[in-house]
């Protein structure tokens, strides 16, 4: 194989010494059936070990190297460096702090994916102290395809509305909210619809539609958005036509007696 | 490595010096499988305790997220108990502590059930129950999955269902780089936080350790880039011996190249594994697996295709290292593939340009995982008081000398639960830590000052790719699916010479923020001393049993050999070697062939 050169560009970013990020340009041999990421790795160890990016798995599913390449999110570690030309661009995902080089911060992510209650809400009386419950492939498929989301947080870098709304939870908390609805398992519906109807909810999508284009996971966070929406709009109709059969329950935190919860 | 601390005496205490010092009751390291699981068991049990949860990556981000086939537990009633302990016990080639083996068989359906209940999306039969999958040397299906990540929906659900507890104080992407012993007691870490740069002492009554395994001394892994065996070295430092770390087990089905897992379900499912004559040479010859052929177990099925290689019947795949067998899945059809095993089809797809539905896939045996680790007991204690581990970073004896594929995501679950258990039980009497503190505190103040030190050092002109590029080679020589005494003689002194090597790094970044360089240089420190004693014990094996295959010594030898290896650290010179007997039980060790 002739040997093949790129030249990667690559933002640089150290709040120790910079005032604001600048690029620096790598030209470097690189192979026919490399990722982004093997250029950054290959940098990293021969050229330049002052380079900070994060990755770990390099099989597409620990979610760690999400960058912006040439202006879109991608996955570093799935994306062929031959999708490109001569010049490739690497900069931290947009629409987050930077902490160094292609390192983004992530508490504001992490924060909101706690605030959607991602996890199995028992109803009290018939939580389940033993053995599995049933559910059919179908009830599965209601809410399989939203818990593929790996974390990576494309989406956010291309969502308009997280550009400009510091509250918005985002596409990849509003599907994992989803998620948990839709889960037969759950019964943290209404506590939850309230959070993601909420300001910063489902409600601020635009349907711009950029998430799912972005997502290498094929979550479709718009269309799990959308449903939310639908729900959420039943939810809120019903209230006025059908009597409520019980008192809106407690929050977890207010009735548990199990341990930690809330 | 072989930390002066009395060159730093002179530092000023901890807390003195500003430095962030947190107290809990339970220090957890890692937020993988085991770690997540052990922080629940500590709440479940003690609702008011207090957890530490420190982990140098997002707990998410954790490598058990890159497991696929399922995870083991009889579930179906043509299964039993016995019969998931019979078939561990035979996987581990008798080395297993039968112990240890029964009362995770016992246990893993609860523990699997439990997961099932916090959301884990598994897949389903007609009847609505949990589907299970044929695996490797178990006797029938009883591999719970989810579709083809058994790894990344065990890992988000446990993360997820972690979030609602407030006494898990988490520290995300801070790098524990050493444990607080005193007197024999393991009172705490100091972590280097990754974002500021600075270190924090956190104290804790019990410390469990869950880290994982340490895929990256070899240069062909399934393991992803953070493996680096920190937690055993970070153990071993402190005394604890590390136990049975020859067994290596090497994964059959790797992808040319990056080394990236095809799943062992890929054969549960029916996939045949071929040679350059396009034959199934798991049934055509004897390779010991019998009528299992393509469900044998890991370590004879990687010989196989080894020796497939070596009597010139490999394939080779072009700008590859190496030779490889065929992977075929194409008799299963589209339907089949796309529904049961779809992150295949995109693994294979996208990491080797081969779609599976029309082409077989080039596999060759790929190193994946530790048998060995941290000796513990089955509570997870470590010889040091107050300290614990659980998950790929122990060795609790469940394994052996060959893991049955699919037992160990269970084990994570079921040693990581009692882990926690047993950790809060010690903290409620007082634990370890309260009593040295001010010791302590100061061994945090001399290790800041070693991480300052070694941060950008320029002390003689190795490379962290170079050290670490020799490391993986000679492990390769030495360590691979067959082993010769000569060879494994050569690793040994190759590993003790990148020891005094790895004293003279060159540094480039001095920056506080982020540096990957300064924990890569440190990762590379633990890589070595964890190969060492790798190299050490399978020197020390001279017979063949499980994924130990010695050339010179080809059968297995229960007169001389059915022990535990140890290995101990000494201050200067050479490892010191020990044994440990295996606790035996119900099952005699007989001939293991399939
Ligand atoms: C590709 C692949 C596929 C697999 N498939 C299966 C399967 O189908 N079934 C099965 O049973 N097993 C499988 N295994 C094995 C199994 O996944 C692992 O053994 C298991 O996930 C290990 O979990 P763990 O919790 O021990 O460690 P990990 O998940 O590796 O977590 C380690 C944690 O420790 C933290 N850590 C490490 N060092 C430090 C440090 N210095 N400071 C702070 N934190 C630190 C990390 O951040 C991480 O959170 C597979 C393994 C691989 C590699």
């Amino acid at each position: 194989m002739a040997e093949q050169k790129k030249t990667l560009v690559v933002t640089r970013f150290d709040p120790d010494r910079d005032q604001t990020p600048t690029t620096r340009e790598y030209e470097i041999p690189v192979e026919a059936d490399w990722k982004v990421l093997d250029a950054l790795n290959y940098i990293k160890a021969q050229v330049d070990p002052t380079l900070s990016h994060r990755w770990s798995c390099r099989m597409a599913v620990c979610g760690s190297c999400g960058m912006n390449v040439n202006g879109e999110p991608k996955l570093t570690c799935k994306q062929p460096l031959s999708a490109y030309g001569e010049r490739v661009e690497v900069a931290p995902l947009a629409n987050f702090p930077v902490i160094r080089d292609l390192v983004v911060e992530m508490d504001g992510f992490m924060e909101r994916l706690k605030q959607v209650k991602p996890w199995i809400i028992e109803a009290k009386e018939e939580a389940k102290r033993e053995g599995t419950n049933r559910q059919s492939h179908a009830e599965l498929m209601d809410f399989k395809q939203f818990s593929m989301c790996i974390n990576c947080m494309l989406c956010y870098a291309a969502c308009p509305v997280v550009a400009n709304e510091p509250d918005y939870l985002g596409p990849a908390a509003l599907a994992l909210g989803h998620r948990y609805n839709q889960d037969t398992r759950d019964h943290g519906g209404v506590e939850r619809n309230q959070i993601l109807r909420d300001d910063g909810g489902v409600f601020s999508c635009s349907y711009a539609n950029e998430c799912s284009e972005v997502c290498p996971k094929g979550v479709d966070p718009a269309g799990a958005i959308q449903q939310a929406k639908l729900n959420n709009v039943l939810d809120w109709a019903k209230r006025f036509v059908v009597p409520r059969r019980k008192p809106r329950a407690p929050t977890a935190a207010a009735q548990s007696d199990e341990p930690g919860r809330g | 490595m072989g930390y002066s601390f009395e060159a730093c005496r002179d530092a000023v205490r901890a807390g003195d010096a500003g430095m962030d010092v947190q107290r809990h009751d339970i220090v957890i390291v890692g937020g993988g499988c085991a770690g997540l699981r052990a922080a629940i068991a500590v709440l479940h049990q003690n609702p008011a305790a207090s957890v530490a949860l420190v982990s140098k990556v997002y707990p998410m981000r954790s490598h058990t997220v890159s497991a696929e086939g399922g995870a083991a537990a009889v579930a179906r009633d043509d299964d039993s108990i016995e019969m998931h302990g019979y078939d561990t016990v035979k996987g581990s080639d008798f080395l297993g502590d039968q112990d240890v083996i029964q009362y995770f068989v016992e246990q893993a359906p609860a523990e699997l059930a439990q997961l099932e209940r916090w959301g884990c999306p598994f897949s389903r039969n007609e009847d609505g129950s949990v589907a299970t999958r044929a695996f490797g040397g178990m006797t029938t299906k009883r591999t719970w999955y989810a579709t083809d990540k058994i790894g990344f929906h065990m890992l988000h659900a446990l993360f997820q269902t972690s979030m609602q507890y407030e006494n898990i104080v988490r520290l995300d992407e801070h790098f524990v780089t050493k444990l607080l012993v005193d007197g024999g007691r393991c009172g705490g870490v100091v972590a280097l936080d990754l974002r500021s740069g600075e270190m924090k002492a956190v104290l804790g009554r019990a410390v469990i350790l869950c880290t994982g395994g340490a895929g990256k001394i070899w240069p062909f892994t399934t393991n992803g880039n953070i493996k680096t065996g920190d937690g055993m070295a970070l153990a071993y430092r402190e005394g604890a011996p590390l136990k049975d770390m020859e067994f290596v087990q090497y994964h059959p089905t790797g992808l040319p190249g990056t080394g990236i897992l095809i799943t062992e379900a890929t054969r549960g499912e029916g996939g045949y594994l071929l040679n350059t004559e396009g034959e199934r040479f798991l049934l055509t010859r004897d390779y010991g697996v019998g009528a299992k052929a393509e469900l044998g177990p890991r370590d004879m099925i990687s010989r196989a295709i080894m020796l497939e290689v070596r009597a010139g019947r490999g394939i080779s795949v072009p700008g590859k290292i190496g030779e490889y067998a065929h992977l075929d899945l194409r008799h299963l059809g589209e339907e089949i593939i796309d529904g049961r095993l779809p992150f295949v089809r995109e693994l294979a797809r996208s990491y080797a340009g081969v779609d599976p539905v029309r082409e077989p896939i080039p596999v060759r045996p790929v190193l994946h995982y530790m048998m060995g680790g941290v000796d513990v007991d089955i509570e997870g204690r470590t010889c040091i008081e107050g300290l614990y581990a659980a998950g790929e970073t122990a060795c609790v004896s469940l394994n052996g000398a060959n893991r049955l594929g699919s037992n160990s995501l269970t084990e994570c679950l079921v040693f990581g639960a009692r882990a926690g258990v047993h950790a809060v039980g010690f903290a409620r009497e007082g634990g370890a830590g309260d009593a040295a503190e001010p010791q302590l505190l100061e061994q945090c103040s001399a290790e800041a000052a070693r991480i300052e030190a070694l941060r950008g050092s320029k002390r003689g002109d190795e490379t962290l790719a170079g050290l670490r590029e020799a490391l993986n080679l000679t492990m390769e020589e030495g360590t691979g699916v067959y082993r010769e005494q000569s060879a494994m003689a050569r690793t040994v002194s190759a590993v003790a010479e990148l020891r005094k090597r790895y004293q003279n790094l060159h540094l480039l970044d001095s920056s506080r923020v982020f540096n990957t360089e300064l924990t890569e240089a440190l990762e590379l420190g633990n890589l070595i001393e964890v190969a060492e004693t790798v190299a050490v014990a399978a020197k020390a094996r001279k017979e063949s049993r499980g994924a130990h295959a010695c050339e010179d010594f080809p059968t297995r030898d229960d007169q001389n050999f059915l022990h535990h290896s140890l290995v101990h650290r000494t201050p200067e010179g050479p490892p010191r070697f020990d044994t440990k007997a295996v606790t035996l039980g119900t099952w005699e060790p007989e001939e293991r062939k399939y």
